[in-house]
């Protein structure tokens, strides 16, 4: 490699050497080949542009495909010469969806939202802009694995993308592709190639996440620049460091799972197939049990739900500290509250499967672990607030997003209340009730930090400010829309519609509803239009935007005291030294109201 | 019209890059930052944040009014304490959510830039902190035991003298068993599975003729491939090949059966009586303990006016207890629908007909239950005039069941 010179001055014996001969780094960026920057690049932040790019072109037929079947929802049999323009005769004769695509869109709607765009998109855009830069080191502890990682992350999207275009559909039963509906193609046309091609990327999707994730924990241990004591990491290192862990403990059990279903579909073993009678005879193995993919399944997918959500949580405090000139309030509660929640979200997997016939004294146990994570996330909801309390709040587009995060996630964390409670999730589980739920606590306030964290940071990305104006409008239309889509689907819900339906012209019981699922249409359409205004300032400003100032938000992380133009190495000069914690801002003894981390303490000053 | 929406679509992507051109050369003009948010621009958003705040509560709370109500009253017992805890669970988290959301758009419109003003360097309040720890503690505390106090009665044993149905789902229509007069299921297992024999219910003589079948079907492609073993392809051979092994298969697992089962065949004739049905027939105030069977993949039953639901998988049989209050004719007083049915419902993803696969369930009074089961007719005497069984064309099994009224008596009577 064109660079390798760079990573391995990112391999420093000790912090302190990195400072001593590091001093002529940034003059050999221009040194790289169109291919080693944009394509191969080990840069850490041409990497993170890598996963934020692809991650959007991922959400955009995630959304895409969402808009398709709300159409089917809102106006159930209606003819949309949109639906047959995009899927063709065979899915949508005379713009009608069928039922098999209904199934297949949902299914990689969810897949590419949980795994592709807040997953691999969130973690991988911020995980390796931000490490680096605010921990102070010159790049990823290996650049080249972090290279591999973005590439397997890649190879997964084409498969995942490429599953779509298959005879006999894309997989079709969900995306937490329960067997034994995965695993015989005689229960479901998508369960054939479709099925193959999402658990083959699901193998490449997770070997990026792991490669990823050990990086980032090895950085974050091992990299820190000189006085960035684990006590001084930004609340956004902190939640992207546990999303880590996280992820290398949990996604492993994925993998085991997700052969076993292969082996199943393939090789003929039994290990989640028993007792079953399908396409008119026996089948001829038997003896496993299909609860055990779900064991297996959940004990990754509820950690998963954090990996989506804490880094957003962590991009929320960094953006809500800075734009309220004011100090996160209580900083360690913060890091135990994150703490907390990554331990709990180990031992949460079976609240999932209540209505599973899993023994109802473990459905107990799980009911009290559930409902233990309130109380770390109301401590981060209720210190949120109180950091806005008294400051002086500059509304960024960034901001905005994260006051929005704050506001979806106490509004959807309430309703897990309800879906926590065993009793209480026997008549509303697989309802739209828990549709609503997940979609405000997890999707929405996981995409707001994910946009509050390209708008925060665009300026480090690309080097150019977006337009403010335009971020304004496509925060509130997003936000009144997200309401305006995931609110009512409560009702829905709870009056007993289940999710997964085609449509529900067959239950007169439920018609009194049905008038809502035009309006979330209606909302679903608006909020999907709305993100162009995002995607144009997006692309336009990359190359037309305002030239960014050094630290044009005044904020006190260290990926501030780089230069606007960074080479492969971040800073040019040697790496700054810490002396304070990052949440100096409005602080009486300094003149400013912010002072960056690099600054020493003053004479007598109290570091915190 | 195509063209219509595709030219308005351009005209708008054009006014948007116009609009921002413009926005920009103003800012060029005026030497604005993107970064510097103006006064104008930070007052704008605090408001939008009361006015939002205001049009999300109103629109809440016309939500509520509107659909709050949201199923008939519970018709089982189990039922009223489920709703019960609802109702609870419901008033505290809406309280919560009026607070907290109150407070953050409140804050944020209250503490909006001002450049005179300096933010309150506050870093940390234990005793905030305390409190905003031990107050949701506590209440998770309520919660959690009123919801487990709740929990351990729905799932505790069923009575003594509770009455089994079996609900046995496939893809697309719920079959349900009545154990018949002697109170015990016959043993069924997926080998036995025909169009006739839709559970797999053993009888002696079903095992009978279902081990001559196999033995038949092994012998007829025997003799197909020793006779024509010149002409036919080699491929088709190695397949009829497979298809034997796996028949001899399937019979070996049926032999074993017989080894296994230690009661002898007395097990084998508890299935004669049992009785199959398309619709669920259930006597009102008699505690029913459920057992969940699948044939094929994971679908659930979920009885939402019963507040009942558990998922029926195949190789694992579930169960799940409940006693019917109120019968079907007392809803249709009560609702004043004469056209209300109790509905079974899947809500397990299970393939393309997921969305229609439903059944109605029918509560009696005591003595009309006792009428209508004495009606029916059992599962040998059905095997004997198949024409008759619910279900058993295989071309029945991709209609909904809705439209099969079999043996059925008319509902609600």
């Amino acid at each position: 490699m064109a660079d390798s010179e760079h990573t391995h001055d990112t391999h420093p014996a000790s912090h302190g050497d990195d400072h001593g001969h590091s001093h002529d780094h940034g003059h050999h960026h221009h040194e790289e080949s169109w291919i080693s920057k944009y394509i191969f690049s080990q840069d850490h932040k041409m990497i993170s542009k890598q996963f934020l790019v692809t991650a959007i072109i991922m959400g955009v037929i995630a959304v895409t495909l969402s808009v398709l079947f709300r159409l089917q929802l809102g106006w159930s049999g209606q003819s949309f010469g949109i639906t047959n323009f995009l899927l063709g005769d065979r899915w949508a004769k005379d713009g009608i969806i069928n039922a098999d695509a209904y199934l297949a869109m949902v299914t990689i709607h969810g897949t590419i939202m949980v795994f592709f765009v807040l997953t691999g998109g969130l973690s991988g855009t911020f995980a390796n802009l931000l490490i680096p830069l605010q921990c102070g080191a010159r790049d990823m502890a290996s650049g080249f694995l972090n290279m591999l990682s973005y590439y397997a992350f890649f190879i997964s999207s084409v498969i995942m993308v490429s599953s779509l275009f298959v005879e006999n559909g894309a997989a079709s039963g969900g995306w937490t592709i329960y067997p034994p509906l995965s695993a015989l193609p005689d229960a479901i046309p998508g369960s054939g190639m479709g099925m193959t091609l999402w658990l083959v990327s699901m193998v490449f999707f997770i070997a990026s996440a792991l490669l990823a994730g050990l990086n980032y924990i090895v950085t974050i241990i091992n990299l820190r620049t000189k006085g960035m004591k684990m006590m001084r990491l930004p609340l956004s290192i902190w939640a992207l460091f546990l999303t880590a862990i996280l992820g290398v403990l949990s996604f492993p059990v994925l993998v085991s799972c997700a052969v076993l279903l292969l082996m199943d579909r393939s090789f003929g073993t039994a290990f989640y197939l028993s007792d079953i009678y399908i396409a008119n005879e026996a089948l001829d193995v038997t003896g496993g049990s299909p609860l055990l993919f779900q064991h297996l399944f959940w004990f990754l997918g509820h950690p998963e739900v954090y990996i989506v959500l804490l880094p957003a949580l962590g991009i929320a405090s960094e953006v809500i500290a800075t734009n309220a000139r004011k100090p996160i309030f209580g900083y360690k509660a913060m890091v135990g509250s994150i703490l907390a929640i990554a331990l709990l979200s180990f031992i949460v997997w079976g609240h999932h499967m209540y209505v599973t016939g899993m023994n109802p004294f473990l459905g107990s146990v799980f009911v009290f672990t559930t409902l233990l994570i309130a109380i770390p996330s109301a401590v981060k909801g209720f210190n949120y607030i109180t950091t806005l309390y008294k400051g002086n709040i500059r509304f960024t587009p960034a901001m905005m997003f994260c006051i929005g995060l704050v506001s979806t996630f106490v509004t959807g964390g309430l309703t897990g209340i309800i879906l926590a409670d065993s009793a209480l999730d026997v008549n509303v589980h697989d309802t739209y009730f828990v549709v609503a739920h997940f979609h405000i606590v997890m999707g929405m306030s996981a995409i707001f930090g994910m946009l509050a964290g390209v708008y925060h940071w665009y300026p480090k990305m690309y080097g150019r400010m977006m337009n403010t104006k335009l971020g304004y409008a496509h925060f509130w239309v997003t936000f009144v829309c997200a309401f305006g889509v995931f609110f009512p689907m409560h009702f829905v819900g709870m009056a007993g519609s289940p999710r997964r339906y085609y449509a529900y012209s067959e239950f007169p019981f439920l018609q009194w509803v049905e008038d809502l699922q035009p309006i979330i249409s209606i909302f679903a359409i608006v909020g999907a239009l709305a993100q162009l205004l995002f995607l144009f300032n997006f692309f336009y400003s990359i190359w037309y935007g305002q030239v960014a100032p050094q630290n044009p938000w005044g904020s006190n992380t260290l990926e501030w005291t780089t230069p606007v133009k960074m080479g492969h190495g971040n800073w040019d000069g040697p790496i700054p030294e810490v002396h304070r914690w990052a949440y100096d801002y409005s602080n009486p003894e300094h003149e400013e109201d912010f002072v960056p981390q690099n600054v020493p303490l003053k004479p007598g000053e109290h570091g915190h | 019209m195509k063209l219509l929406i595709i030219l308005v679509l351009v005209l708008a992507i054009i006014a948007i890059v116009q609009l921002t051109k413009v926005n920009q050369l103003t800012r060029t003009l005026r030497q604005s930052r993107e970064e510097e948010i103006t006064n104008a621009d930070n007052k704008m958003n605090a408001w939008l944040m009361m006015v939002w705040m205001i049009v999300f509560f109103i629109s809440t709370i016309v939500l509520y009014i509107r659909y709050g109500n949201y199923l008939p009253p519970p018709a089982s017992e189990h039922g009223v304490d489920v709703d019960k805890l609802m109702s609870f669970n419901i008033w505290f988290i809406t309280g919560a959510f009026f607070l907290i959301n109150g407070a953050l758009f409140w804050v944020s419109f209250k503490y909006y830039y001002r450049k005179d003003r300096k933010a309150w360097f506050q870093v940390h309040d234990n005793r905030l902190e305390m409190l905003w720890t031990l107050i949701p503690g506590a209440f998770m505390a309520v919660v959690i035991i009123y919801g487990l106090i709740t929990w351990n009665k729905m799932t505790g044993p069923a009575g003594e003298n509770s009455m089994r149905i079996e609900l046995y789902s496939k893809q697309f229509n719920w079959l349900v068993r009545y154990p018949g007069e002697d109170k015990v299921f016959g043993t069924a297992n997926v080998n036995m599975i025909s169009a006739m024999n839709q559970l797999g219910i053993i009888t002696e003589d079903g095992m009978n003729t279902m081990l001559g079948e196999i033995d038949g079907k092994i012998a007829q492609y025997t003799d197909s491939i020793n006779t024509n073993r010149a002409q036919l392809p080699e491929l088709r051979i190695e397949a009829m090949e497979n298809q034997i092994y796996k028949w001899q298969r399937q019979k070996q697992r049926l032999l074993d059966l017989g080894e296994r089962e230690e009661q002898g065949l007395s097990a084998w004739v508890a299935g004669k009586d049992d009785i199959i049905t398309l619709e669920l027939h259930l006597p009102v105030n008699r505690e029913i303990e459920f057992i969940f069977t699948s044939q094929d993949v994971i679908h659930s039953a979920y009885m939402p006016h019963f507040r009942a639901q558990m998922n029926t998988v195949p190789g694992v049989p579930t169960r799940f207890k409940m006693t019917p209050t109120i019968t079907t004719a007392e809803m249709r007083e009560t609702l004043k629908d004469p056209s209300f049915d109790y509905i079974l419902l899947c809500n397990k993803v299970c393939g393309a007909k997921h969305f229609n696969m439903q059944t109605k369930i029918i509560v009696h009074t005591a003595a009309d239950y006792d009428n209508w089961i004495n009606q029916q007719k059992t599962y040998v005497a059905t095997e004997a005039s198949p024409a008759e069984t619910p279900g058993s064309t295989p071309a029945d099994s991709t209609l909904s069941a809705q439209p099969i009224a079999s043996l059925q008596a008319a509902p609600g009577h």
